[in-house]
């Protein structure tokens, strides 16, 4: 199968502005999962609510659009419910880290068997533009005029320090690495996190003086590297790319059968 | 009726009942006065297959229900009313998607965090209108062990028959009250499947496409059709959409399949109405002390009677205009400001004739405290 036999083209156009990296993440999950051989039938993709989160309705596997910051919850009831299933939950960086934070976390520490995926794209863009936890000190938004005085999350260090057992980040313009560990972290048994740098030219390139979506691919081309690198010794500001993180813990689903097996026993 | 009598609490009974009914999911956080639901369940549903889950609050509960419930699960949740007001807004998703599930309010005083060890009825127009925009909703409560059992088996009934979520609204004195329950033998009360889809897979299933009947048969979620579900004003397909048409039939089908079939839905308990001067109107706890004002009334010879509520939502409006139609006088007997008293207010030809028998203060109100309001009433003082 194509990566074309997975979409729903009867929804087409999708919403996303020229430029968006959104698209680029899609096609690259997308040639992961035709890569891996999954059965349609088998993937069910859980969003929230923001410009990463309208790709669940683009796909054609089960598809739940759920409510801001809440996709994660949702997907931790189907999972449990149904664990045969493989369970992908796109998510914005606002969508995940902002009001969904608590629920991004505590699912990391059960280990539940979903691939979190974070279009981190520093900004809210469905909004129109207003700054993200994952927006960082400096930046400018529509709520931060002057500049921003909050100070971003490390998306990779907070997921393992949460539990996460598969940890990744890689960017839209290292498409083939950003295949490469989509294919990982969803055979991945457990809670696994991929940071995907996303630019949006139209919100953050506009505020920020970013220029166009090349020049912010650009940008990641130029300031990021591979995890380990020398580089990022001489400069910190680099960010790295690749797997932080990857163990075999048991599965939260798999722990809770072992519960059933010994309640039966005693009921 | 035949079957194994218990001495239970009435969060117990509840947990009785949901598995009669067909529980195998539970998502919920801890909170008084409904914990004891979540702690019997953590037991019991791994005995039987289910799943538990203590999740890390309200809102995650809510949403992981509605997800097990797309799986073709029958959950539940409870909660008291500091978590009632976080699942709100995934309750109007499962109004919106059309996801059938049961959600259990034991209530606390409010608002805020209020009394939570002691009684209260002030969560009556939180679920009625909890959650934003226009909808319809199906709330039920009830006064004894048993009557909780069969409503709680109602309550996921009524969530299958009418892909919604259903709100069982209880008090702290019903939920930690200890009485006698009898558990029916299986197949005592009837069970309504989950209506599923007959359409075999590569068939063009519409998950919102309802049959002659107006029912829309379901699809499980991870089974052989793929499709579409959002929070989003949507078309057949579960697809977002903004058509005015489309989004004007949504409202009104949501609305409608609801508070059109209100006669089907409501459910009551009465007590000597048929020649009764003075009506109270009760539900809840409350209505037991209401049920033995009436008793010791009826022995003086008093021509009282007792309409007690089992359905609050849609409003029992027809049925209580009826019951009052020879009443003189209406006593709304319950524990907030007079929640249901504006609706038998509405409900009633003769306003002036409703009074409000209430107290706020956390403590279960008395047999005294009704007959206190009915002397005012009828001139003698107190």
């Amino acid at each position: 199968m194509g990566v074309k036999d997975y979409i729903r083209t009867r929804f087409f156009p999708h919403i996303w502005c020229p430029g968006c990296g959104h698209g680029t993440v899609l096609n690259s999950l997308l040639t992961a999962i035709e890569k891996l051989g999954l059965s349609k039938n088998d993937i069910v993709f859980v969003s929230g609510i923001g410009c990463s989160s309208r790709i669940s309705g683009y796909v054609d596997f089960h598809t739940l659009h759920t409510i801001h910051g809440r996709a994660v919850a949702f997907a931790t009831g189907v999972k449990m419910s149904r664990p045969g299933l493989n369970i992908i939950v796109p998510m914005g960086d606002g969508d995940a880290l902002a009001i969904g934070g608590n629920h991004f976390i505590h699912a990391a520490r059960r280990n539940i068997d979903l691939t979190a995926i974070v279009m981190n794209n520093r900004i809210y863009g469905m909004t129109g533009g207003q700054f993200s936890p994952l927006s960082g000190y400096g930046i400018k938004a529509t709520t931060a005029p002057y500049y921003n005085i909050d100070h971003g999350f490390d998306i990779a260090e907070l997921s393992v320090a949460a539990g996460a057992t598969f940890v990744a980040r890689s960017t839209t313009y290292h498409v083939k690495q950003l295949t490469n560990i989509f294919c990982k972290a969803i055979l991945h048994k457990g809670f696994s996190v991929v940071e995907v740098l996303s630019q949006c030219p139209t919100y953050f390139g506009r505020k920020n003086n970013a220029g166009s979506a090349v020049d912010m691919m650009e940008f990641y081309k130029n300031n990021t590297i591979p995890k380990g690198s020398k580089a990022k010794e001489e400069n910190s500001d680099l960010i790295e790319r690749g797997i932080f993180v990857q163990k075999e813990l048991p599965e939260y689903c798999e722990e809770y059968d072992k519960i059933i097996k010994i309640a039966k026993n005693r009921g | 009726m035949k079957g194994k009598i218990k001495f239970v609490q009435g969060n117990e009974a509840c947990v009785e009942a949901a598995m009669y009914a067909g529980l195998d999911f539970f998502a919920g956080y801890p909170i008084t006065p409904s914990t004891e639901i979540a702690e019997h369940l953590s037991y019991r549903l791994p005995q039987q297959g289910g799943k538990f889950l203590q999740m890390e609050d309200e809102i995650a509960s809510m949403c992981a229900i509605i997800g097990a419930s797309l799986t073709g699960h029958k959950v539940m949740t409870a909660t008291s009313g500091p978590g009632f007001s976080l699942m709100q807004e995934a309750l109007g998703y499962a109004v919106m998607a059309e996801i059938p599930a049961v959600i259990v309010n034991v209530q606390r005083g409010g608002p805020s965090t209020g009394n939570p060890t002691h009684v209260s009825q002030g969560d009556v127009n939180q679920a009625r209108w909890g959650t934003h925009g226009d909808h319809a909703i199906i709330t039920l409560t009830a006064s004894s062990h048993q009557d909780l059992f069969d409503i709680t088996v109602d309550a996921f009934n009524l969530a299958e028959t009418y892909r919604t979520p259903v709100i069982l609204l209880l008090d702290e004195v019903i939920g930690h009250m200890r009485e006698k329950l009898v558990i029916p033998e299986d197949g005592e009360i009837p069970l309504v499947k989950r209506l599923r889809t007959s359409l075999k897979e590569g068939v063009d299933y519409h998950p919102y496409f309802p049959r002659e009947d107006g029912r829309i048969p379901m699809s499980d979620f991870g089974g052989v059709h793929r499709y579409n579900v959002t929070g989003l004003y949507h078309d057949m397909w579960g697809f977002p959409s903004d058509n005015p048409r489309l989004v004007h039939d949504l409202i009104r089908h949501l609305v409608d399949k609801i508070q059109n079939d209100r006669h089907i839905i409501t459910r009551c308990n009465q007590y000597h109405l048929d020649d009764a001067r003075t009506i109270l109107i009760a539900y809840g706890s409350a209505a037991r002390s209401a049920h033995h004002v009436v008793e010791t009334s009826r022995r003086e010879g008093q021509r009282v009677g007792l309409l007690e509520l089992k359905t609050l939502w849609p409003f029992p409006s027809g049925l209580i205009r009826e019951k009052c139609a020879k009443a003189r006088t209406i006593i709304v007997v319950e524990m907030n400001m007079g929640q249901v008293l504006a609706g038998v207010k509405q409900a009633v030809d003769n306003p002036e004739s409703v009074f409000l028998a209430n107290r706020i203060d956390g403590v279960l109100i008395k047999p005294v405290d009704i007959t206190r309001i009915m002397r005012l009433i009828q001139g003698r003082g107190v």
